[in-house]
C-alpha cells in the first residue's frame, strides 16, 4: 500500500496545490512542502520495512522489498503492478530529496501562476516515482509520459527567453524515442502471446520470453534509444543544453537530478535483463557511446559561456560514465553507476540552483558578464567551488566514488575504452575551474549590489553539501541498499557473461 | 601515544572546518590561534609519537579507523600506517609546516582574506597528512588529490589577478595529467592483485610477478606518471615556476617542503614495485638527472627571486629522483628531509625580502641588502650554502650520499649530478651576491615580528646542522631492508674529491662573476648564441610554448569552433527540411480558384494515368 501512496500523495497533492492558489497565491508552495514531507515520511517508512517479498522468491527474485498488483485492463494482461527493490528505493529517495530542493529553489523565483507551477512540479515527481516503481511495461510507459508533459509546461511557461523552442525540442526528442519504446513493448507482448497464448505486459512474465536473436536485437534497440535519449548520450544529447538553459531553476533541478536517471534506470532495469544476449552483443557499441559522451561533452562544456549550458554539458559527460558502467555489467561498475546517479543528481542540482540564484541576482547567465563575485558573495562562491570540485571528481566526495568504481569495473571488460574515459579526469578540471575563474575570480566587473545566500538557500546548500560528503565518505549505506538488486539483475543474465 | 595517531590529521581538519564555517567573522588573532594552533598541536603530537617510535623497536604500526567502501572483493578502509618513512614525512609536514604557519601569521596579517588563507593552509596540511599516513593507495590518492586542491586554492589565493588564476589552473590540470596516470595504475594493480592495501600489495607483487615482466613495468610506469606530475619532473614540470604566483609561505610549504616531494614519497613507498620494473627504475634516474640539469640551467638565468628558487626546487627533486632511480632509497628521503629545511628557509627569507621591499621580485632591483636586512641575509647565506651543498651543511650530507650511490650504478649519472652541483653552486650564490652584496640599490628596512623571525632562526639551525643531528638520523633501513648505499667510498678517492669540488667551484665562479666583478655577464651576453641560449633557458627550455602550440591552443580552437555542437546541426537540418515542406505546402494554398481547378485537373489526370498504366 505504501507503494500506491508514494504515487498518490504526489498526484493528489499536485491537484491540491493547484486549487489552493484560490485561497492564497503563496499557498501552493507551502502545500507542496507539506506533500513532500508526507512523501519523505513514506519513504522513511519503507526503509524500516525492508523484508523480501515472499511469493516472488519462488521465481528467484529475492531483492524485491515491496509489491502491489491490481488489475487494470485484464483483457490485454495489463495490470497496475508496482514493485520496489533497493535500486528503486534509492532513486525515489533522491527524487523526494531533490523535490524539496526544487521547491526551495522555486520559492521566490516563481511569481506568476504558482498553483499551476507546483501542480506541474508535483506531477512530474509523481510520474518519476511511478517510473521507478512500475513493473508492468504498459504502466511504465504511462508514467514515462506522465513525467514528460508537466516538464514541457514547466519549461514552456516559466522558462526564459527561448522557452518555447526549447520545450518543443525536449518534447519531440522524448516523444519520438518514447514511440520507439512503445513499439518495442507492444511487439514484445505480442511475441509473448505468440509463445504462451496469453497477453501480458508484466515485467516478470516478459523476462521469460524466448526471442529470436535478431528480433531481440531490434527490440533492445527500441528500448535503448528511448533510454539513451533520456540519459542523454551522444548523439541524442542536443535537447538537454537547450532545455536546461531555458528551464526555470526548479525544472532544471528535477530534469538533471531525477529525470535523466530514469534513462539510466531503464537501461539497468529493462534493456539488459529483458534482452541479455542482444545487450551483451551490443555492449561494445554502448560503451563506446558512453566513452564518447564522457569526452565530447567535457570538451563542449569547456567551450560554453552560458553557465547553465555548461552545467548541462557536464551532465552529459557524467551520464556517459553511467552508460559505460551499466554495459560493463559487473558488480563494481554497476555500483559505480548507481553511486554516480545519486552523486550527479545532487551535485548537478546544486550547480543549477547556484546558476539560478546567480541569474535571479544578476539577470544573466553569461559568465562573460560576471567576474570577481567572490568579494561580494563569498558564501555562494564557496558553494560553487565545492560543487565544482565535486563534479571534477575529487576523492572524498560522491562523484569520485561513482566514477572510480565504474572505471574499476569497466577496466575488466574493456581496457581501451576505460583508459579513454579516464582522460576526462584531465578535462574535468579544465571546464570546472574555468567557471570559478570567469564568474568568481578576477577583478569585479560592475559595482553590484548583491545579497549573498539567504537562510533558505543556505539550508538547501548545506543539505546538498552534507549528502555529497556522505556519499563520498560512507558510500556503503547506498552500496548495501543497491547490492541485492544489482546482484539479482546480474543473476538473470549470468549465462552470457563471458 | 602511537594510538593517538588518528588525531594527527584531525587537528588541521578541525581547524579548517572552524575557519571555513566562520569565514572572516573571527578576529585576526583568533584566526591565527586556530590556524597555527591546529598545526602546532599536530606538530607536538608528532614529536611525541616520533620519539616513542624511534625509542621503541620501530615496528610498523597499522590502524584501521573504519571502512570506506566494499564492493565484492574490492574493499578499502580508512587506515593509517606508520613506519620510519612516514615518521620522516610527518616531521616535515607538521614540523616545517608549523614553522611556516607561524611565519604566515605575521606575513599575511594585513591581508583581507586572513581566515580564508589559514583555512586553505589547514586543509592542505590535513590532506598531506592523509597522504603520508594512508595505508592503502585509494586513501593515499585522496590525500594526493587533496593536496592538489590545496595547492590550486593557494596559488590562486589572490584571485583578483587573473594571472594567478591561470597559474593555479595550470598547476591543477598539469598535475591532474599525472594523477590520471596514477589512478589508472591503481586500477591496474587492483585488477591483477585484488588489493590496494600498500603492504599486502607490495608483498603480492613481489610474490606473484617476475622482475621486468610487462605488468610490473606498466604499473610502475603509471605510478611514475603520477609522481612526475606532483613532483614537477620532466616533462610535467612547467607548472611549478608559475605556481610562485601564490603567497610566499605557500611556496615554502607546498611548492618546496611538502607537496612537491609527494612523488618521491610515492616511489619510496612502493619501491618494491619499482625494483620489479628495472626499465622504469632506470627511467626514474634518467628523468631525475635530466631534470636537475635542465632546471639548474633555467635557475641560472632567472631574475625573479621566487622563480630562481622554484627552478632550484625542481632541480633538487631531480636529485631525489636520481637517488630513487639508483636504488638509494634512504638517500632520497634524507635529501627530501634536508631539502625541506633549507628550501623552506630560503623561501621564507625571500618572503622577508619581498615583504619589506614592496612586493618586488626582481633581484636586479635589489642589491646590498646585507646590512639593512640582517635576518634575511644570514638566512639566505645559510640556506644558499646548504642548497649548494657546501661541506658540513645539511645539503652536503644528503647530496654526497646520492652522488656516491649514483656513481656505484653509473658514472654518467654521477657526472650529471656533479655538473648539477656545480650549477647549483653558481645560481645559489648568484642570488645571494646580487641581492645582498654590492652597492645598496634601494632604501629598505627589515621590520618583521618574532613570528617571522623565530621560524627563520630554527630553520637556519636545521639547515646548518640537520645533517649531523642524531635525532634526524631516522633508521630508514627498517623500511627499505637495504644496507646504507655508497658506504664503500669513504676515503680520499678521485670520485669524492670531484663530488666535493663541484659546489665549491660553483661558488668560486659566482664570486668571480657577481661579487668581485672579475668577469662580467655583459661580455657573455654580447655573444649572440649565448644570448639565445640564455633566453631559451629563461623560458624553461621552451616547453611552455611547445605545450601551448601542441595541446592548449588546438584544444581551445576545437572547442571554440564546435561551440554550437555539430551534432545539433543534424537535428536542425531535419527541422529545416520539415520547414521546407511546410513552405512548399503552404505555397500551394494561394486562394486562386484557377490554380485549384488546374491542380485538381492535373491530379485527376495523373490518377487516371496510373490507373490505366498499372
Amino acid at each position: 500500500m505504501i507503494l500506491f501512496a508514494l504515487i498518490a500523495v504526489l498526484f493528489f497533492g499536485g491537484i491540491a496545490a493547484w486549487f489552493s492558489e484560490r485561497w492564497s497565491p503563496d499557498a501552493p508552495r507551502w502545500i507542496s512542502l507539506l506533500i513532500l514531507a508526507v512523501e519523505a515520511l513514506l519513504v522513511f517508512l519503507q526503509y524500516s520495512i525492508i523484508d523480501p517479498v515472499d511469493y516472488m522468491t519462488a521465481g528467484g527474485f529475492t531483492a524485491w522489498i515491496a509489491d502491489l498488483k491490481w488489475l487494470w485492463i485484464p483483457r490485454f494482461g495489463i495490470s497496475f503492478h508496482l514493485a520496489m527493490d533497493g535500486l528503486s528505493l534509492l532513486l525515489i529517495t533522491l527524487t523526494v530529496f531533490l523535490g524539496f530542493m526544487a521547491v526551495s529553489s522555486s520559492w521566490s523565483e516563481i511569481r506568476n501562476r504558482q498553483g499551476f507551477f507546483f501542480f506541474n512540479l508535483l506531477f512530474c515527481l509523481a510520474g518519476t516515482v511511478g517510473v521507478f516503481l512500475a513493473v508492468d511495461l504498459f504502466l511504465f510507459f504511462f508514467f514515462w509520459e506522465v513525467m514528460i508533459i508537466p516538464m514541457y509546461f514547466l519549461i514552456s511557461i516559466w522558462g526564459h527567453e527561448k522557452r518555447t523552442a526549447a520545450a518543443i525540442k525536449f518534447f519531440i526528442f522524448t516523444q519520438v524515442s518514447g514511440l520507439l519504446m512503445l513499439l518495442a513493448i507492444v511487439t514484445l507482448a505480442l511475441i509473448y502471446r505468440g509463445n504462451t497464448g496469453i497477453y501480458s505486459f508484466d515485467y516478470f512474465d516478459l523476462l521469460e520470453t524466448t526471442l529470436a536473436p535478431d528480433i531481440a536485437y531490434w527490440l533492445m534497440l527500441g528500448f535503448f534509444i528511448a533510454f539513451t535519449v533520456k540519459l542523454p548520450s551522444v548523439p541524442f544529447h542536443t535537447w538537454l543544453p537547450d532545455a536546461h538553459t531555458q528551464a526555470p531553476t526548479g525544472g532544471s533541478v528535477i530534469l538533471a537530478g531525477v529525470m535523466l536517471k530514469t534513462g539510466a534506470y531503464g537501461l539497468l532495469r529493462f534493456v539488459i535483463p529483458l534482452f541479455p544476449e542482444a545487450a551483451h552483443q551490443f555492449a561494445p557499441v554502448a560503451m563506446t557511446l558512453g566513452a564518447v559522451s564522457v569526452l565530447y561533452a567535457a570538451v563542449m562544456a569547456f567551450a560554453q559561456s552560458d553557465l547553465k549550458r555548461l552545467i548541462a554539458y557536464t551532465s552529459v559527460s557524467h551520464m556517459g560514465f553511467i552508460l559505460l558502467g551499466i554495459f560493463s555489467w559487473n558488480l563494481l561498475a554497476l555500483q559505480g553507476s548507481v553511486v554516480t546517479m545519486l552523486a550527479h543528481g545532487i551535485s548537478a542540482s546544486a550547480l543549477f540552483m547556484i546558476a539560478g540564484a546567480l541569474q535571479q541576482r544578476l539577470h544573466t547567465r553569461e559568465m562573460g558578464n560576471m567576474g570577481g563575485l567572490w568579494a561580494k558573495i563569498p558564501q555562494l562562491s564557496a558553494m560553487t567551488l565545492f560543487f565544482a570540485i565535486a563534479s571534477l571528481g575529487l576523492p572524498g566526495l560522491g562523484n569520485f566514488i561513482g566514477e572510480f568504481l565504474v572505471l574499476l569495473g569497466a577496466f575488466k571488460v574493456n581496457v581501451v575504452l576505460t583508459v579513454l574515459s579516464a582522460l576526462v579526469l584531465i578535462l574535468a578540471p579544465v571546464y570546472a575551474l574555468i567557471v570559478l575563474q570567469k564568474a568568481f575570480y578576477g577583478p569585479l566587473q560592475q559595482s553590484y549590489q548583491l545579497s549573498d545566500f539567504g537562510r533558505r538557500e543556505r539550508l538547501s546548500m548545506m543539505l546538498l553539501v552534507l549528502s555529497t560528503i556522505w556519499l563520498g565518505l560512507h558510500p556503503q549505506t547506498v552500496l548495501n541498499v543497491a547490492e541485492p538488486s544489482l546482484q539479482q539483475a546480474m543473476n538473470c543474465c549470468q549465462g552470457i557473461e563471458q | 601515544m602511537i594510538n593517538l595517531l588518528w588525531l594527527l590529521p584531525l587537528f588541521p581538519l578541525i581547524g579548517f572546518l572552524i575557519l571555513a564555517l566562520t569565514g572572516e567573522k573571527l578576529s585576526k588573532p583568533a584566526v591565527a590561534w586556530v590556524g597555527v594552533g591546529s598545526v602546532g598541536l599536530s606538530a607536538l603530537l608528532t614529536a611525541f609519537i616520533g620519539a616513542e617510535f624511534l625509542a621503541g623497536n620501530r615496528d610498523s604500526y597499522q590502524v584501521v579507523l573504519g571502512s570506506w567502501m566494499a564492493v565484492g572483493d574490492f574493499s578499502v578502509n580508512f587506515g593509517l600506517y606508520l613506519d620510519a618513512l612516514s615518521v620522516t614525512m610527518l616531521f616535515v609536514v607538521t614540523g616545517v609546516g608549523f614553522l611556516i604557519h607561524l611565519y604566515s601569521a605575521g606575513f599575511m596579517e594585513a591581508d583581507a582574506g586572513y581566515a580564508r588563507f589559514f583555512a586553505y593552509m589547514n586543509l592542505f596540511v590535513f590532506a598531506m597528512l592523509v597522504l603520508v599516513l594512508a595505508d592503502n593507495l585509494v586513501m593515499l590518492y585522496l590525500g594526493w588529490e587533496g593536496v592538489g586542491l590545496g595547492s590550486y586554492l593557494l596559488i590562486g589565493f589572490w584571485y583578483q589577478n587573473p594571472d594567478n588564476g591561470y597559474a593555479a589552473r595550470k598547476a591543477f590540470v598539469m598535475t591532474r595529467v599525472g594523477d590520471t596516470s596514477m589512478a589508472l595504475g591503481l586500477i591496474l594493480l587492483f585488477t591483477h592483485l585484488h588489493t590496494l592495501d600498500i603492504q599486502s600489495l607490495m608483498l603480492d607483487a613481489v610474490n606473484q610477478w617476475d622482475a621486468g615482466t610487462q605488468l610490473p613495468v606498466v604499473a610502475a610506469a603509471l605510478l611514475l606518471g603520477g609522481a612526475l606530475g606532483k613532483s614537477a619532473q620532466l616533462p610535467l614540470q612547467t607548472w611549478l615556476p608559475d605556481a610562485m604566483a601564490g603567497p610566499t609561505p605557500v611556496s615554502a610549504l607546498i611548492h618546496a617542503a611538502t607537496m612537491v616531494t609527494a612523488g618521491v614519497y610515492l616511489i619510496a613507498r612502493t619501491h618494491e614495485l619499482f625494483i620489479l620494473a628495472p626499465p622504469v627504475q632506470f627511467a626514474v634516474s634518467l628523468i631525475g638527472a635530466a631534470t636537475l640539469l635542465l632546471a639548474g640551467c633555467s635557475a641560472l638565468v632567472q631574475t625573479d627571486i621566487k622563480r630562481i628558487l622554484a627552478y632550484s626546487t625542481i632541480s633538487q627533486i631531480g636529485y631525489m629522483f636520481l637517488a630513487l632511480g639508483v636504488g638509494a632509497w634512504s638517500a632520497a628521503i634524507f635529501h627530501l628531509l634536508m631539502h625541506s629545511f633549507f628550501k623552506a628557509l630560503l623561501f621564507l627569507a625571500a618572503g622577508v625580502v619581498i615583504y619589506c621591499f614592496h612586493h618586488e621580485h626582481n633581484i636586479f632591483k635589489m642589491g646590498g641588502f646585507r646590512k639593512a636586512m640582517p635576518v634575511a641575509f644570514w638566512s639566505f647565506l645559510i640556506g644558499g650554502s646548504a642548497l649548494a651543498a657546501l661541506p658540513f651543511t645539511s645539503g652536503y650530507y644528503s647530496k654526497d650520499e646520492i652522488l656516491l650511490a649514483a656513481f656505484a650504478v653509473s658514472p654518467g649519472l654521477w657526472a650529471a649530478g656533479c655538473l648539477g652541483a656545480l650549477i647549483t653552486g653558481i645560481y645559489s650564490f648568484r642570488l645571494v651576491f646580487v641581492v645582498f652584496f654590492g652597492p645598496q640599490r634601494a632604501e629598505v628596512k627589515e621590520v618583521i615580528g618574532w613570528r617571522m623571525i623565530l621560524p627563520l632562526v630554527v630553520l637556519c639551525m636545521l639547515a646548518l646542522f640537520g645533517g649531523i643531528l642524531s635525532v634526524l638520523q631516522i633508521p630508514l633501513e627498517s623500511v627499505f631492508q637495504l644496507p646504507v648505499e655508497g658506504g664503500e667510498h669513504h676515503g680520499f678517492s678521485f670520485v669524492r674529491v670531484v663530488t666535493i669540488a663541484g659546489p665549491i667551484t660553483g661558488l668560486a665562479i659566482a664570486v668571480l662573476f657577481y661579487l668581485t666583478g672579475t668577469f662580467s655577464t655583459q661580455r657573455l651576453n654580447a655573444v649572440h648564441w649565448l644570448k639565445l641560449l640564455q633566453q631559451f633557458w629563461f623560458s624553461g627550455w621552451g616547453l611552455d610554448s611547445f605545450y601551448n602550440a601542441l595541446l592548449v591552443r588546438p584544444f581551445k580552437r576545437i572547442a571554440e569552433l564546435n561551440k554550437n555542437d555539430v551534432v545539433d546541426s543534424a537535428y536542425l537540418g531535419i527541422a529545416q527540411i520539415s520547414m521546407g515542406f511546410h513552405y512548399l505546402a503552404s505555397a500551394s494554398q494561394t486562394g486562386r480558384l484557377r490554380w485549384y481547378a488546374a491542380s485538381m485537373g492535373f491530379g485527376a489526370a495523373v490518377i487516371i494515368a496510373i490507373g490505366l498504366l498499372s
